[in-house]
């Protein structure tokens, strides 16, 4: 979106003259990255200091409603296609339900030029390697829209032994639509509800514009079983626990 | 000749083209085809013609009675306008649901210890729930039905995708109205029994 | 006379083999039990002499009180009739059974999942590697004494169900994979993902030269798991000289969702809305076929009006199915998404149907054992009838118009792709994939179910066996379903649909049963061992677009690489079914 990008560039150069402080300081963004809480809430003002004089300046509102609005009507989502919820996708991307009106029927195959991840359908753990290399691969901004009940937590493959307890277990996920799977219509609610997240932000405080970039989400090991290289630091104290459980279980 | 078929098929997609105008000006005379609900209802008939949209949100297409989304339970206000569950906790739903997303929390009376007949707390796991319905086939005392409303995307599932009773329950009158035709079946059904019933205390 | 054909079969059977075949006299079984050392000769010997051509079935069942591992095979003869069943037994650890790849090549892939998912190893199998799973996944997933890592219980329902004031998610419970088995002195550091390289070193790529003097290298190019055309998350991994395919695998199991295993944990009627989820674009004839097999396992009849109602919902699926899947196929073939949005159209208006007599557009769930959830509301039969005696009919000549004559794809599909009727048969490819080429075989016909000896209908067949005879016959199908449809709905009767009362927990009588329907996509048949409990002992699926693959690289050799995505359509798979 070359339009949003320059503006913001204008922009920002006048915050920083009349406000006098570093643009993003110290935040710590990318070591928080893939922590404990994956991904900041972005809205959330706690994480970047305003000050006082700047908020709700005229010149910053009205280039974020701009920026937004162009945002808004153009997420282009990844052409990518999981499971059932995929079929109840492409019929929101066919005549019916139609989501070009929202500026949404861009479906780009390659993440490279997609804004939105639909993970419709459930995520295996032979697959997730390859949905965390995509969401790596998509340029910011960025936005995942779990789709349906597997996506969100696991839905009724829950209990599988191939099956990932919902997608947030491994990347941020912006918005969650119930349902098994959810209807076209119910479908077009999470997008509009996407939408309306995006209007909420502001280019003051989006991650992308932070002076760290942030780094990739560490890639799943398909060992025995799935591993999470995030839990590798305090694997094998883990591992020991978990023995020591099936131990103490089986005397019992 | 090499190109009849292309241009046939071309044809084709010309014929979908000009077909939206011919019924938009078909329907001018009775106030144009869009967002009005009858105008809707033929759009989406086996008799549509032309565009086949749907402009959501702003008109929505009507869902059938049958149609199940999450599952949701059903109250009576009884003469003292005090909300009485029809659940009983029979755990019914929860032992027929197939993916298990059903937790129901029972309790005892204090003074007598015998079990009260309805639940303290009832949750449904909405990332789990399948939406097939069988709670609400095999619930024998109609108290949990599949719900229509289907605009629940959230952007936290922690807080909102568990559902509590209290986000669970919904009066009778909202069963009725999104279920017209299976409440009345069931009333009946309801009456009847309770007839036979009364009858044959009477014949005792 | 099936008694007598029968008998007849059985003597033979009697002096080739003496003892080595015995029939299969457990309670509630059928079939034949073939000592492993002879399995080989009998299935010659079933194939040649018998004439049971078509081995449509093969399970792996885990018997851990007998200490069994039994491998069941279902064969059938393409010219019609019942199944002839022989089973194969041996011990549980280090299970190995010949492999029957060499006899009927449509073994392949189902030797490999009964590997993968049951650790019996079939000796002789040209490629024995997991097919669902990874390569060092731990452990055999179906064998019954095989837990995952978020076991909760055996059976459900799952006790913890009724908490103390406080909900929980099982992985807070469980938080580390409690069942997974390291291997000793495991550590992730240390770990090395195997698997691709011996996928790699499995495609048939010894000559580095192409032998005209150009001295060009072959390389590997992979379609997937992340494709635009690939349906889902399936994965082609084709070794190429230019552009020319020198031979393909394809790579499946990224969308495993443990169907089988899940299955086994569920009672019967939880079952029913899982198979929603298997080809997901057909959910009614997925409930029909399971609510077969267990119907026989039970010993009821649906009452007529269902039975009505079943064909009715069974051809609407057809439809819907065959549309998508021609919608999809000129996706494919370059006609980016305005064929696919014309089917989709006609889709949209029968699942509107679904969707008022069952409540849900796709997930259906709308069969049970002995009936139906419940009666067509107000108002549908008319829309049926709008649609058998008027949208359809008019909507299929008009996507021949648009597309039948097309030139460009006559020239993208004739040719392309090939499958003889002898492969077809071999590699136990179903539904339009055989009939496409020029085998006549429809379960509806020759071993009919349900009603359909009733209807006036054709059996649609096509003779080159390329893609367009693959998308010709989809539209032959289209016409014979409405055919069916009118007689159904003109003939469907008043009445109950339900046989005796609906109940949440069925009583299943101990035994095996297969039940097979005709699915869209072809044979779609449950495999389903009762010991008599709340829950299926076993639960197989024999899935068309999971064999139908086995076929692909037979197909693809010497097509371009841009044809291999056309050939792909052309099969029509749904991953949810594929991979299970």
């Amino acid at each position: 979106m070359p339009l949003g990008v320059s503006i913001i560039f204008s922009g920002s150069g006048a915050w920083q003259q009349t406000g006098g402080r570093p643009l993003f300081a110290e935040v710590g963004m990318a070591e928080d990255v893939n922590q404990e809480t994956p991904i900041p809430e972005e809205e959330n003002g706690s994480e970047f200091e305003i000050p006082e004089e700047l908020r709700g300046q005229v010149t910053i509102t009205t280039l974020d409603k701009l920026y937004n609005w162009g945002r808004r009507n153009s997420v282009w989502p990844m052409m990518f296609g999981l499971a059932c919820c995929a079929i109840e996708m492409i019929c929101v991307a066919a005549s019916r339900y139609d989501f070009s009106r929202f500026g949404m029927e861009v479906m780009r195959p390659s993440p490279r030029q997609s804004d939105l991840m639909i993970v419709s359908g459930t995520v295996t753990k032979k697959m997730i390697p390859q949905i965390v290399r995509l969401y790596n691969q998509m340029p910011e901004p960025k936005y995942v829209l779990a789709m349906g009940a597997c996506a969100s937590g696991g839905g009724p493959f829950k209990e599988g032994y191939n099956v990932v307890s919902g997608v947030d277990k491994f990347v941020p996920v912006d918005v969650y639509v119930p349902g098994c799977p959810p209807t076209p219509q119910a479908l077009l609610h999470g997008l509009i509800t996407l939408q309306e997240k995006i209007d909420k932000q502001s280019i003051q405080s989006v991650r992308w514009y932070s002076k760290q970039a942030s780094e990739p989400i560490p890639i799943p090991i398909l060992g025995p079983d799935l591993i999470d290289p995030r839990d590798l630091p305090d694997f094998a104290e883990r591992q020991a626990a978990v023995e020591e459980k099936a131990a103490a279980e089986a005397k019992t | 000749m090499y190109g009849i078929g292309l241009i046939k098929g071309l044809g084709v997609t010309l014929k979908h083209f000009v077909e939206t105008y011919v019924e938009d000006i078909r329907w001018l005379s009775r106030g144009g085809r869009y967002y009005d609900e009858e105008a809707l209802k033929v759009r989406q008939s086996t008799a549509a013609r032309g565009i086949f949209t749907v402009q959501y949100p702003e008109e929505k297409l009507p869902v059938p009675e049958e149609f199940r989304y999450i599952p949701f339970l059903i109250y009576e206000v009884d003469e003292d306008g005090i909300k009485v569950d029809r659940c009983t906790s029979c755990g019914i739903c929860a032992k027929v649901c197939p993916p298990q997303c059903i937790w129901i929390v029972r309790s005892n009376d204090p003074e007598t210890g015998r079990p009260v007949p309805a639940p303290t707390d009832f949750f449904i796991d909405i990332d789990i729930c399948m939406n097939c319905g069988l709670c609400a086939e095999y619930c024998p005392f109609d108290a949990i039905k599949m719900d229509h409303d289907y605009e629940l995307a959230s952007h936290d599932r922690f807080k909102d995708h568990i559902f509590d009773k209290e986000r669970l329950d919904h009066p009778l009158s909202y069963y009725a109205e999104i279920r017209p035709r299976n409440y009345a079946e069931e009333e009946r059904a309801r009456a009847e029994k309770e007839a036979a019933k009364a009858a044959r205390r009477k014949s005792k | 006379m099936a008694e007598t054909e029968s008998t007849k079969v059985l003597d033979e059977i009697k002096t080739k083999f003496g003892d080595a075949v015995s029939p299969d006299e457990r309670e509630g079984y059928d079939g034949y039990l073939v000592r492993a050392e002879n399995l080989l000769d009998f299935a010659t010997f079933v194939r040649d002499a018998l004439g049971y051509d078509y081995l449509s079935s093969v399970t792996g069942v885990d018997y851990i009180v007998e200490d069994k591992m039994e491998v069941v095979y279902h064969a059938y003869r393409t010219s019609g009739g019942p199944a002839l069943l022989f089973k194969v037994q041996t011990q549980r650890e280090k299970s190995v059974v010949p492999s029957l790849v060499s006899i009927y090549p449509g073994a392949d892939f189902q030797e490999r999942e009964a590997w993968d998912l049951l650790g019996i190893e079939f000796e002789g199998h040209p490629d024995l590697r997991r097919i669902l799973l990874w390569d060092g996944f731990h452990g055999h997933p179906l064998r019954k004494d095989w837990r995952e890592a978020y076991f909760e219980e055996d059976q459900k329902p799952f006790g913890n169900r009724w908490p103390e004031g406080k909900v929980y998610r099982i992985e807070d419970k469980v938080p580390f994979n409690k069942n997974v088995k390291y291997p000793a002195n495991f550590t992730p550091e240390g770990w090395v993902p195997e698997g691709e390289g011996t996928l790699y070193a499995s495609l048939g790529r010894m000559e580095k030269s192409n032998g005209n003097g150009t001295g060009s290298e072959h390389i590997v190019v992979n379609l997937g798991p992340q494709h635009p055309s690939t349906h889902g998350v399936f994965r082609m991994v084709a070794e190429l000289d230019g552009e020319t395919i020198v031979d393909l695998k394809p790579v499946m199991g990224y969308l495993h969702r443990n169907h089988e295993k899940i299955g086994e944990r569920n009672t019967y009627i939880m079952n029913m809305p899982f198979t929603d989820r298997l080809d997901y674009i057909c959910s009614m004839g997925n409930n029909f076929a399971y609510a077969l097999s267990v119907e026989k396992l039970m010993d009821v009849q649906p009452p007529e009006r269902a039975e009505y109602l079943r064909v009715i919902m069974a051809e609407l699926t057809r439809v819907v199915n065959h549309f998508w899947a021609i919608g999809f196929l000129l996706n494919d073939l370059g006609a980016f998404f305005t064929p696919a949005l014309y089917a989709i159209n006609e889709r949209e208006l029968i699942l509107d149907v679904f969707e008022a007599v069952s409540g849900s557009r796709m997930m259906c769930n709308y069969f049970r054992f002995g009936g139906l959830a419940r009666d067509l509301p107000p108002g549908t039969a008319e829309v049926i009838r709008d649609l058998a005696f008027e949208r359809l009919p008019e909507k299929i000549d008009e996507l021949e118009r648009y597309l039948t004559e097309n030139e460009i794809v006559r020239v993208r599909g004739e040719g392309v792709g090939v499958l003889t009727a002898e492969q077809a048969i071999g590699f136990a490819a179903a539904g339009p994939v055989l009939r496409a080429s020029g085998v006549p075989y429809d379960v509806r016909k020759a071993e009919p179910y349900s009603i359909y000896d009733r209807f006036d209908f054709d059996v649609a067949v096509r003779y080159n066996g390329d893609v367009y005879d693959r998308y010709l016959i989809r539209v032959d199908e289209i016409r014979q379903s409405i055919r069916i449809l009118q007689q159904a709905i003109q003939d469907l009767p008043e009445g109950e649909i339900q046989t005796g009362r609906p109940q949440y927990q069925v009583r299943v009588p101990a035994g095996e049963s297969y039940g097979r329907v005709e699915n869209p996509k072809g044979e779609l048949g449950f495999y389903v061992i009762s010991d008599g409990s709340p829950t299926p002992y076993r639960y197989h699926i024999r899935a068309p677009s999971f064999i139908n693959v086995t076929g692909m690289a037979e197909m693809s050799r010497g097509q371009k690489i841009a044809d291999v995505v056309a050939i792909l359509g052309s099969i029509d798979i749904v991953l949810g079914e594929t991979d299970r």
